[in-house]
């Protein structure tokens, strides 16, 4: 088996394994790191459900070899909360009941944060636009929307 | 997918020379043509080469009336650079309406052109804008570039390090989008540069193409309110988004709204 060492930081943490060259970054954190936050929704680049941040930019880590994130930073939805003190777009999510099942909700709040990182006050039809690549099968968007909005205002603060 | 080796060379020269040692070698840019078509076995290279840590790759310069694109520039880049914003507006409208923000944060110009998949924007700004395609061993014009379907005029193991776009006069960007892809089901690149209007087609056929016609017809008035000669369906694609004659007629569509984007 062709394996390759990945040594990277991951929420703050600096890790370090062997693994098969193959390996995805989201099996890396999932399986490897334990961190089943990630989750794998489609596996085919289309639905944000492994949305991570690496070096503070929103990719899509069932796209991604762990090998190509060698050496960089990357922040996972366990990363954003201080503690029991959850994230802003975290809390902007649970006030605005933007979930139902759950499932993309980390992809989802990882977009979140990297559309306020780039845009402060985000509108409308930015966040629209900006959630392409995220899908939810259960909300109809509105109430992730408006999440956004208000996540994206707290962390103006 | 399958087993393979990776590489991650820190120069142009010891990738091409990591290449040529392989069995079954390919290139890795942002991975987001490769890993996917990796997934469903379409492809299964023995090494992978991973060309990121080229700093030689990277950057957008722009001199003596050309903006320089590193082959390892990704999609967002493009989109967000004020320089090419200036120079060739377009270019940053082209490169925003490509998938989606993850896709345009990994996703890179070289990959994108190398794959030269017949429904990617692209092609479209290349050929459109008469660009030439810098490799580590030649410089290639656009018109011999793109080969159809998937096909390029690269050769075995050569990288694309850069793409060189002469800036135009005006040029406009319009794309008829696949709803859930972003794809393009037609998408035209219309310029007007120092020889002449030239005008490229993507996504309508197996390759990227120039529309004659419609470049003679605005040869004599780049206005969108030109009157453009209806395209031919013959030899445009058919498939489950978009029929022959519908392609067709968008390529009018497309022509006449990139002409007034370029303003
Ligand atoms: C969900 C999704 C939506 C997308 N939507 C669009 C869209 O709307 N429009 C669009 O145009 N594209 C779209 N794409 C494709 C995307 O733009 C790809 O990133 C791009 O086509 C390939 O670039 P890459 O850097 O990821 O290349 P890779 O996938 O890494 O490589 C692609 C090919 O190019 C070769 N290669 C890479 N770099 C070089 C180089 N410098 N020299 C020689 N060969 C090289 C590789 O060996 C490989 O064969 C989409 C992709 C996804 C996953
Ligand atoms: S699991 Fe990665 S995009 Fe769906
Ligand atoms: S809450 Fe169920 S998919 Fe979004």
């Amino acid at each position: 088996m062709s394996s390759t060492s990945v040594s990277m930081t991951v929420n703050g943490k600096s890790v370090t394994k062997e693994v098969p060259a193959r390996t995805l970054l989201v099996s890396f954190l999932r399986d490897h790191l334990g961190l089943t936050g990630t989750h794998v929704g489609c596996d085919t680049s289309q639905c944000g459900a492994c949305n991570v941040h690496i070096d503070g930019k929103c990719v899509k880590s069932c796209t991604v070899l762990a090998a190509q994130a060698d050496g960089a930073s990357v922040t996972t939805i366990e990363g954003l909360a201080k503690g029991d003190q959850l994230h802003p777009m975290q809390a902007a999510f649970k006030e605005h009941h933007a979930l139902q099942c759950g499932f993309c909700t980390p992809g989802m709040i990882m977009t979140g944060v990297a559309l306020a990182n780039e845009k402060s006050n985000p509108s409308e039809t930015e966040i629209r636009e900006y959630l392409e690549g995220n899908f939810c099968r259960c909300t109809g968007y509105h109430n992730i929307v408006k999440a956004i909005e208000t996540g994206a205002k707290a962390m103006r603060r | 997918m399958r087993e393979f080796s990776y590489h991650r060379p820190k120069s142009v020269a010891d990738a091409a020379k990591a290449f040529s040692s392989k069995s079954e070698a390919r290139y890795l840019a942002g991975g987001h043509s490769l890993l996917p078509a990796m997934k469903q076995r379409l492809n299964a290279p023995s090494d992978l080469i991973d060309l990121s840590a080229i700093k030689d790759l990277k950057g957008i310069k722009i001199a003596g009336g050309e903006v320089v694109i590193g082959a390892g520039t990704t999609h967002a880049e493009v989109a967000h650079s004020t320089e090419i914003k200036k120079a060739i507006p377009a270019l940053c409208v082209l490169a925003e309406g490509i998938g989606d923000p993850q896709v345009r944060n990994r996703g890179t110009i070289g990959g994108s052109l190398a794959n030269n998949d017949p429904a990617s924007d692209y092609p479209a700004a290349v050929l459109g804008l008469g660009a030439t395609v810098v490799t580590n061993k030649r410089e290639i014009a656009a018109d011999s570039f793109f080969k159809g379907l998937f096909e390029t005029a690269l050769e075995d193991g050569e990288i694309i390090t850069a793409v060189r776009f002469p800036i135009p006069e005006k040029a406009g960007y319009a794309k008829f989008a696949q709803p859930a892809s972003r794809f393009c089901i037609v998408g035209v690149m219309a310029a007007k540069t120092k020889s002449g209007v030239r005008v490229a087609v993507t996504g309508a056929g197996p390759g990227v193409f120039r529309a004659t016609d419609i470049e003679k017809a605005l040869a004599s008035s780049f206005s969108a309110g030109a009157s453009l000669p209806a395209v031919k369906a013959s030899g445009l694609s058919s498939d489950i988004h978009a029929g022959a004659e519908y392609r067709a007629h968008l390529v009018g569509v497309m022509a006449k709204r990139a002409v007034a984007a370029a303003g």
